[in-house]
């Protein structure tokens, strides 16, 4: 088993700019791993790099054991950007037909899919809906429906929760760890601490380098502190000492 | 004090983007310095071929300044028919014959009047030399507007779809749906030949109306057979789609894909036939064969005012073909930027 992802020494920069500074990753099992780090980290430039849509300055990346960019491996992933990243002036059945459509589903298993990952984010009844009459967090919630159509093997989801109301983020919360039970591998970025509380397992990413990694309640334990929040101050404080 | 917050926050955004302010300053410049360049060109020498006419007029004819051949009959009309003659004038029964090209009522009444005035100089008193005008395409009827209606009919063809499709295809940058189908298995030869094929079934409809339109409604100058002026029209809006969202990957807005209309689409109008090619500077005149409306034009008038098929085209249809080939490739080779493969 070569493991589902693996960044090796991956540097990123633009010019003189560092964005990625030799960072390694790696996912061995279906588990969620939670990338938590403010923004302007580099945890969207990471992610985009593992679905492929970006490439690194140095180092590598794979996933399921073979390198991305990769088009066969990229009809195992599930990829849902920050930007909503849908066609407004469609309806939402629209939208998920075409990228149904772009992940090769036949139209039987098509409409079966539709309505499970549309059930999954509670939108079933506006699946007719134009998408410019959905609200923000509507929105985000069909463009995670999107990334689930094609069941990946691998979800990489970059900030899925942003705009979506506390109940419904728990559900959703649920519904990725009954994915992960049946086998998906998901890796999500976040800066909410409830959310990175329940990850499996966290890297802290701060200006481009991995401060630390390890189950939540590890990293408190380490650190000695009561929250995330806590330990991710330490490693960092930690970091500048250095 | 607030409004000069806002007067210096405006001058601010515009030297923040560079281009608009390059636009600004610049285009209206180069599109006056183009308009000089058409217009101020030279004066329009006819060319004409003079069969077994007395040296007298023709050395008359020569001083009136036309480009004047002598060469036999069959020859000349062979010419004519190419487009490289304006005029053939003979002679028979005391009567001045004149064949003109016809296709374009300025060079027509151009050529007229060089060749009455020559008879005037010959025999001022009276003009006892009767002249008689035949045309090889269009009549002494055709309006300018049939000379330049097949090039207005590329021109709009070309215009909306470039604009059309160079912002559909931004958007999809701008809203990250370009990204989400990156990150699908799809190839991006794939997405190049999905927009030509959805934006080719709605160019077919654009072209089939605006041609319609123009030759039934309008009753533009019609002598050819309308499939070739869709196959053309369909061929010149390809290009414009290909183009169109080429150059939109070079724009971070809408705006800034408008920025090109008047560095890419107007320009062409100067090279498309609409004014008198022959007469614009050669400074600029080597533009004219680099643009798709260039060939597009001259295949529009060829079937619409000359009546040309297929033969007569296959020239032009081919460039445009080659011309959209070219942009699709390249429009793949752009997309590399948002995925390696």
């Amino acid at each position: 088993m070569e493991g589902i992802v693996a960044v090796q020494n991956v540097s990123k920069h633009f010019g003189d700019h560092v964005v990625l500074n030799d960072l390694s990753l790696t996912m061995g099992r279906p588990e969620i791993f939670g990338l938590l780090g403010p923004s302007g980290s580099g945890k969207t430039t990471l992610v985009k790099m593992i679905a492929g849509i970006d490439a690194p300055s140095s180092g590598t990346v794979s996933v399921f054991g073979e390198g991305m960019p990769n088009l066969k491996l990229m009809g195992q992933i599930g990829y849902m950007a920050q930007a909503d990243a849908l066609y407004e002036e469609l309806t939402a059945k629209e939208n998920l037909e075409f990228f149904a459509s772009l992940y090769g589903l036949n139209q039987a298993k098509r409409q079966k899919r539709i309505v499970e990952v549309m059930e999954m984010v509670s939108l079933k009844s506006d699946l007719k809906k134009m998408v410019k009459d959905y609200s923000g967090g509507m929105k985000r919630r069909l463009s995670l429906a999107i990334a689930l159509l094609h069941e990946p093997k691998l979800l990489i989801l970059d900030e899925p929760t942003v705009g979506i109301d506390p109940v419904l983020r728990k559900a959703i919360w649920d519904k990725f760890e009954s994915l992960r039970d049946n086998g998906t591998a998901i890796l999500v970025t976040t800066h909410v601490m409830d959310e990175a509380e329940r990850c499996d397992r966290l890297g802290l990413i701060r200006d481009g380098e991995m401060i630390a990694t390890g189950e939540p309640g590890q990293l408190k334990r380490e650190t000695n502190s009561s929250t995330i929040e806590e330990a991710f101050l330490f490693y960092g404080g930690a970091g500048h000492a250095n | 004090m607030r409004i000069r917050a806002i007067v210096i926050r405006i001058l601010q955004q515009f030297f923040r983007d560079k281009r608009t302010l390059a636009l600004m300053l610049l285009a209206p410049l180069l599109i006056l310095t183009m308009l000089w360049l058409v217009f101020n060109g030279k004066d329009y020498k006819p060319s004409i071929a003079a069969i077994d006419l007395p040296s007298s007029f023709i050395a008359k004819l020569n001083e009136n300044d036309v480009k004047l051949k002598t060469l036999p009959y069959k020859d000349a009309m062979v010419e004519l028919k190419e487009g490289k003659l304006d005029a053939v004038i003979s002679h028979s029964n005391r009567e001045l014959q004149i064949k003109l090209e016809g296709s374009d009522p300025t060079v027509n009444k151009e050529t007229i009047n060089k060749i009455q005035e020559t008879m005037k100089e010959l025999s001022p008193e009276k003009t006892q030399a009767k002249l008689s005008i035949s045309y090889l395409y269009g009549s002494k009827d055709m309006s300018s507007f049939d000379n330049f209606g097949p090039v207005l009919l590329g021109f709009f063809a070309f215009f909306f779809v470039f604009l059309i499709a160079g912002v559909a295809f931004l958007r999809e940058r701008t809203r990250g749906t370009l990204e989400r189908l990156m990150a699908s298995p799809l190839k991006r030869w794939e997405i190049v030949i999905g927009y030509v094929i959805g934006f080719g079934v709605f160019t077919t409809f654009q072209s089939a109306i605006i041609a319609s339109y123009a030759i039934y409604v309008l009753d533009m100058l019609m002598n050819g057979s309308f499939i070739y002026v869709l196959i053309i029209t369909l061929l010149l809006s390809l290009t414009a789609l290909t183009l169109g969202t080429l150059l939109s990957s070079f724009a971070n807005n809408e705006l800034q894909m408008m920025q090109f209309i008047p560095l890419v689409v107007v320009p062409q109008i100067f090279f498309s036939g609409l004014f008198n090619l022959e007469t614009i500077s050669p400074w600029v005149r080597w533009i004219g064969p680099l643009t798709p409306l260039y060939y597009a034009a001259d295949a529009l008038r060829d079937v619409m005012i000359r009546g040309k098929g297929w033969s007569g085209i296959a020239t032009d249809i081919c460039m445009l073909i080659g011309f959209s080939l070219l942009f699709m490739l390249l429009n793949v080779v752009a997309l590399k930027k948002h995925r390696r493969i």
